[in-house]
């Protein structure tokens, strides 16, 4: 445990956006204004930490950065307990940059004001979850994550948020409570093996002194509620509801950063803390995750609406994340969080860009939008960069992560990657086919008059398309930061299980 | 001078920044000119390093240019690096050279488009993915460039947007190519577990200890890539619906270059087929399969292009045919020699387009000799080249295909024997139709377009319904074209200008001299050979055949050729037989194979889809996540004066409590 700046670099990362929205509900409701410019101070100043964490994180290091720990109830043995690794840094600098970025890329109909409050809180959530290593801390900012969410859909959104929000709100909860059983039956079992009752993640990861058979269960109650929060197919029924209906700036952050607090979970709270169940569960888990790929590709291109095709997308999207983590590969698992961070930017941009056309268009249906590229020539290319980097071409960001996670799963479930790997076919056609149906042809009368993107609009786009040219051209600063926190991962679960990664995906003698 | 290497794709990279950044300013032509320039200056590049190469020795021209490490994950490593060699440097002289003629005759004939510097953009784009693909020192690579130039083509096709056919045809072509990725990218995993590398030397040297089944396994899924891209069966069905784009795309991607790339990779991976041979033989049966199937649809079709599109099909199934039977030399002659006459040929269609105000249908043109002497010149140059009249350039590449067939399995060469037959008959009655015979443009356009032309209007997907006659409406002459028609029927053809005649004649020379790449008269004279014989070593098949045998066989071929030039001649020039009866519908209409297709995804395919999105999605799981919520709401209704029901009170508690226990959290902490 490294990296000590002296300073609490992560609290102040978690609390800055709390300290904003308690701001923001103080500002006079009547200037809505004014909550906006606190709100894009707070999260662009809360941005620019998650930077600086980035630039201090020490390259080359496994174990945890910027460790912050304070005693909270001696007695049950729970902690504040902060840090980063290789494989939280990237999801931490996504939630700071996203954040800002939704702020700016879509204003709020209305009451601007609790709006700006909500996406902070929910900012500070999702943020909290990247970083908490205490059990018991996870699960309040698991919790916090779900209640912005639920207004921002049922206060912001469109003609059925009401239905949307509940169902997601209800889905989640069912699965959080579980989780929450979950928790507690982990403390108190590692208690009754060692005698010490405590919450902290790594202490309880490293000692394993819970019976495997105990664990199984304890993981099946950990997954069932990661499971429902990805999401893995077939607990994903609320997402397209959720994010077709939430305000563009909530399916932004929807998908960008909240989905992946349950693929994180997945990685620390399952691989690491349960790993002899996780390689006794690992084939369910993969076939979910191939099955999610291909059936969410399949569905999506049945869609008639434009938001819920790119919804459905993000099933398909999250399959690779789901496979690359569970084939236990160290091409796997990067691969798994290069793609979280990928799919955080590529579907984050496209929901702004659906967005954007609403704005304009009032419509989401690609039946009434039409030839849209004649009046709108730059939307129209944003639009292609950001759908081929989600069709994961490569030397845009999408194909690295896309490839390794099929790499990696080919060393271990050689059929399953080679289904997985006829998803890159599927992607390509119900994106190209939505592409063409919505910007090519000859604009009828409504689509002709289309506005093209506006230089406020362009800004918002511009870093997005920066780093998904970045990101598919050079991605060993990201790889090579991912890269030691995993190898100590599989290493991890091979020493706790019957597990063993093949030598080639290690890189060992052959 | 090897340094220099990469500047060759970074050229036309450079090309693509500054269209990007400025294309707009820079306007017409001077766009135009900033493309061509970048391209001209990778073609010297090229020359320079081609340079530095040969002034190694024979068995040590291979030169590793690294500039960073792309992929690093655990055991995976694969770098940006470029792999100098005679095959790739054959490939980058060939796609810079015919690809800066391009250029430069693309200023002329998008002359007028208001998209003019969107189009360089794209075409230095594809010139710079199309080099990475060729000059990558590992799959990988050779894989980024491989999807490169797919996704430029596929903004090319459907460039003219508006047009719905176009768009049609670009989704197509992508899609159809990512079938063939797929294969590609399982390639790549199988190579990566197998041999623990994609980096091409290395792959080289741990081939020979690859298990017969794991070579196979790879080298059959790196030919389900090539056929994608190269088009061969079953995946051609994009190339001849690509002709949507603009002409010079069909020259430079479809014909020249692109489709080229699957006949590379064959060559490039020689080391792995090597080790299961007959994988070997199932590229061959492809390679002639297509062939023969490719050039019995283009006898028949009526669309300039499309004609020309079968055409290139069919001669890459000739290329394939040579892989298959281990003449990489051959294969890659061809390659180089098509590139030369079919570039011309589709170029010189484009003038005659251009000149004809837009139409495409062969059925409307005739006598255009007489209005556009050197395109007709220029275009019965390409003619002769492609039908195997010596002394032109396709003669001799075509001949050393077919005597490495012979040695090795006669039936191919037989087969091969009846495409070439084809070949010679199809594009002898391209040339009487085009530019002899009457002026069919005279005529008013209803008359002859009474009956529709029934392959345009075959279109594999559904959306899109058969018989809908697209909009032609090439950039050049839009605004001379009032309502789809021709503006004044009797204005007669006129010769293009000098900046696309340029191109033509250069393009002409070399399919006129082609040949002296690699004449079989004496050793001396086997220049490719020597070059690339290298990178081949013992994988390339050796003929044994004695000058006797050989002078027999080119005796055949040209007999051969001569045979379909006459029989072609008889149908459209004398009209012994009515040129209806020798162009079946089943030939007219490609097998059906597109109406199949549309019927395949419009019926069963979208009808399963629509199961799976609202029968299993929405009915099914979702049904049950909402019957549950039903059924917990009834029991729950008992508990109604408790609870207040309102979800909004639940989530407002939840909240408070999350924070107050944050807060306790934080107080406890001591922060």
């Amino acid at each position: 445990m490294t990296n000590d700046l002296g300073f609490p670099l992560l609290s102040t990362i978690v609390l800055l956006p709390i300290a904003g929205a308690v701001a923001v509900a103080l500002t006079p409701r009547a200037r809505g204004e004014i909550a906006r410019i606190v709100g894009l101070t707070t999260s662009t100043g809360t941005g620019i930490l998650t930077l600086v964490l980035l630039w201090q994180f020490e390259l080359g290091e496994a174990g945890l950065q910027f460790v912050s720990r304070h005693e909270w109830v001696a007695d049950l043995g729970a902690a504040w307990y902060l840090g980063v690794d290789g494989i939280s840094l990237f999801l931490v600098v996504l939630t700071g940059v996203l954040f800002p970025i939704a702020l700016v890329g879509a204003a709020p109909k209305h009451d601007p004001k609790p709006y700006v409050a909500w996406l902070l809180l929910l900012e500070a959530g999702c943020l909290g979850a990247f970083m908490a290593l205490d059990l018991l801390l996870f699960f309040v900012f698991f919790e916090l994550v779900i209640v912005p969410i639920y207004f921002l859909i049922a206060g912001w959104g469109y003609e059925d948020r009401v239905y949307a929000a509940l169902k997601f709100f209800l889905y989640t909860l069912a699965g959080s409570a579980l989780f929450l059983v979950g928790v507690v039956a982990t403390a108190f079992l590692h208690q009754q093996a060692t005698g010490e009752l405590t919450f902290d993640l790594v202490v309880i990861a490293e000692t394993q002194a819970i019976a495997p058979t105990t664990a199984r269960w304890l993981f099946a109650a950990f997954a069932l509620a990661f499971a429902v929060k990805v999401p893995v197919f077939p607990f994903h029924t609320w997402l397209p509801d959720a994010h077709t209906q939430a305000p563009t700036a909530g399916s932004v952050v929807l998908a960008g950063v909240m989905l992946k607090v349950g693929t994180y979970g997945f990685v620390r709270f399952g691989l690491y803390l349960f790993p002899e169940a996780t390689a006794w569960f690992a084939p369910v888990l993969v076939t979910l995750g191939v099955v999610g790929i291909i059936y969410g590709a399949v569905v999506a291109a049945m869609q008639a609406d434009l938001k819920r095709l790119v919804a459905f997308s993000s099933v398909a999207h999250l399959g690779f994340v789901v496979l690359g983590t569970f084939a236990l590969t160290t091409q796997g698992i990067q691969g798994g969080i290069l793609q979280m961070v990928n799919h955080g930017i590529s579907t984050g941009a496209l929901f702004l860009l659906v967005g954007m056309i609403y704005e304009r268009r009032h419509t989401r249906r690609i039946s009434e939008l039409r030839g849209l590229q004649k009046p709108a020539p730059v939307l129209a290319a944003v639009f292609t960069v950001v759908m081929l980097s989600s069709i994961g071409l490569p030397g845009l960001n999408g194909f690295v992560g896309e490839f390794l996670v099929l790499l990696g799963a080919f060393v271990t479930y050689r059929w399953w990657a080679v289904v997985a790997a006829a998803g890159v076919i599927l992607a390509a056609l119900y994106l190209l086919w939505a592409y063409q149906r919505v910007f090519h042809g000859e604009p009828d009368e409504a689509n002709a008059g289309m506005l093209d993107l506006t230089w406020r609009e362009r800004a918002v786009m511009a870093p997005l398309l920066v780093l998904i040219v970045f990101l598919g051209v050079y991605p060993k600063p990201v790889l090579e930061r991912i890269e030691p926190a995993v190898d100590r991962l599989v290493a991890h679960v091979e020493a706790h299980s019957d597990y063993e990664q093949p030598t080639v995906a290690a890189g060992g003698e052959r | 001078m090897l340094e220099a290497t990469w500047l060759i794709p970074a050229l036309p990279l450079a090309g693509v920044l500054l269209l990007l950044a400025f294309g707009r300013r820079f306007g017409e032509p001077y766009a135009g000119w900033v493309a061509t320039g970048a391209m001209a200056g990778s073609f010297l590049t090229a020359l320079v390093v081609l340079l530095g190469l040969l002034e190694r020795p024979g068995d040590d021209r291979q030169f590793v240019q690294t500039l960073y490490t792309w992929v690093p994950a655990g055991g995976f490593s694969v770098d940006v690096g470029f792999l100098v060699d005679p095959l790739s440097m054959t490939m980058v002289l060939f796609i810079t050279g015919v690809g800066s003629l391009i250029h430069l005759y693309s200023i002329g004939y998008m002359h007028g488009d208001e998209r003019f510097h969107q189009f360089f953009l794209y075409l230095n784009a594809f010139a710079a993915s199309m080099l990475v693909l060729v000059l990558g020192d590992n799959l990988l690579l050779t894989f980024l460039g491989w999807e490169g130039v797919g996704a430029c083509s596929y903004l090319l096709i459907s460039f003219w947007f508006t047009r719905e056919s176009a768009a049609v045809a670009g989704k197509k072509a992508f899609v159809t190519n990512r079938i063939g990725d797929w294969g590609f990218m399982v390639a790549m995993f199988l190579a990566f577990v197998s041999l623990g590398t994609l980096t091409y030397t290395e792959i080289f040297e741990g081939a020979e200890q690859l298990a017969e089944a794991t070579a196979a396994g790879i080298a059959l899924l790196l030919f389900v890539g090539a056929a994608g891209k190269s088009a061969q069966l079953p995946l051609y069905v994009w190339l001849p619906d690509a002709m949507e784009g603009p002409t010079p795309v069909s020259a430079l991607i479809h014909a020249a270059t692109m489709v080229t790339s699957g006949v590379y990779l064959m060559a490039r991976i020689n080391p792995v087929l090597a080790q299961a041979e007959w994988v070997l033989t199932v590229i061959a049966a492809v390679g002639v399969a297509t062939a023969l199937f490719a050039a019995l649809a283009a006898v028949a079709q009526r669309d300039i292009k499309k004609v020309l599109a079968y055409s290139t099909v069919s001669q890459l199934g000739f290329m394939f045919l040579a892989v298959g039977v281990g003449a990489y030399v051959a294969a890659i002659f061809h390659m180089v020699t098509h590139a030369f006459f079919k570039a011309l040929l589709f170029l010189g269609a484009g003038s005659v387009m251009h000149g004809l105000h837009d139409e495409q249908d062969m059925a409307r043109m005739g006598g255009v000799r007489r209005y556009m002497p050197v395109t007709a010149g220029v275009f019965i140059i390409g003619w002769l080249a492609i039908a195997g009249v010596p002394p032109f350039s396709g003669f001799w590449s075509k001949d050393e295909i077919l005597i490495n067939a012979l040695e090795v399995n006669p039936v191919l060469f037989v087969l091969a024997l009846v495409a070439a037959l084809l070949t010679a008959y199809y594009m002898t009655r391209q040339v009487l139709l085009v530019f002899f015979g009457e002026e069919r443009w005279r005529e008013p356009a209803e008359l002859v377009s009474a009956q529709p032309d029934p392959a345009a209007g075959a279109q594999a997907d559904a959306e899109v319904e058969p018989g809908s006659e697209p909009e032609r409406t090439p950039a050049a002459d839009e605004l001379a074209t009032v309502g789809g028609h021709r503006a004044d029927p009797h204005d007669e053809p006129h010769e293009s200008p000098a900046i696309m005649l340029v191109p033509l004649v250069v393009l002409a020379v070399l399919a006129t001299v082609g040949g002296a790449l690699n004449l079989p008269f004496a050793k001396d004279l086997h220049f490719l050979e020597h070059f690339l014989e290298p990178v081949f070593g013992e994988n390339l098949h050796h003929l044994e055949a004695g000058g006797l045998l050989k002078l027999v066989v080119a005796g055949i071929a040209v007999a051969v050729a001569a045979a379909g030039i006459a029989a072609a001649c008889a149908v459209y020039l004398k009209e012994r037989v009515a040129p209806e009866r020798v162009e079946p519908e089943l030939l007219r209409r490609a097998w059906y194979v597109d109406e199949g297709l549309a019927a395949f995804f419009g019926g069963p395919g979208r009808a399963g889809a629509t199961v799976l999105a609202e029968r299993v999605d929405a009915q099914g799981i979702d049904g049950a996540v909402n019957g549950v919520g039903a059924l917990i709401r009834a029991g729950g209704s008992r508990l109604r004066h408790v609870q207040t029901g309102f979800v909004r009170t639940y989530a407002l508690g939840i909240a408070a409590g999350a924070v107050l226990l944050l807060g306790w959290f934080l107080l406890r902490a001591g922060l």
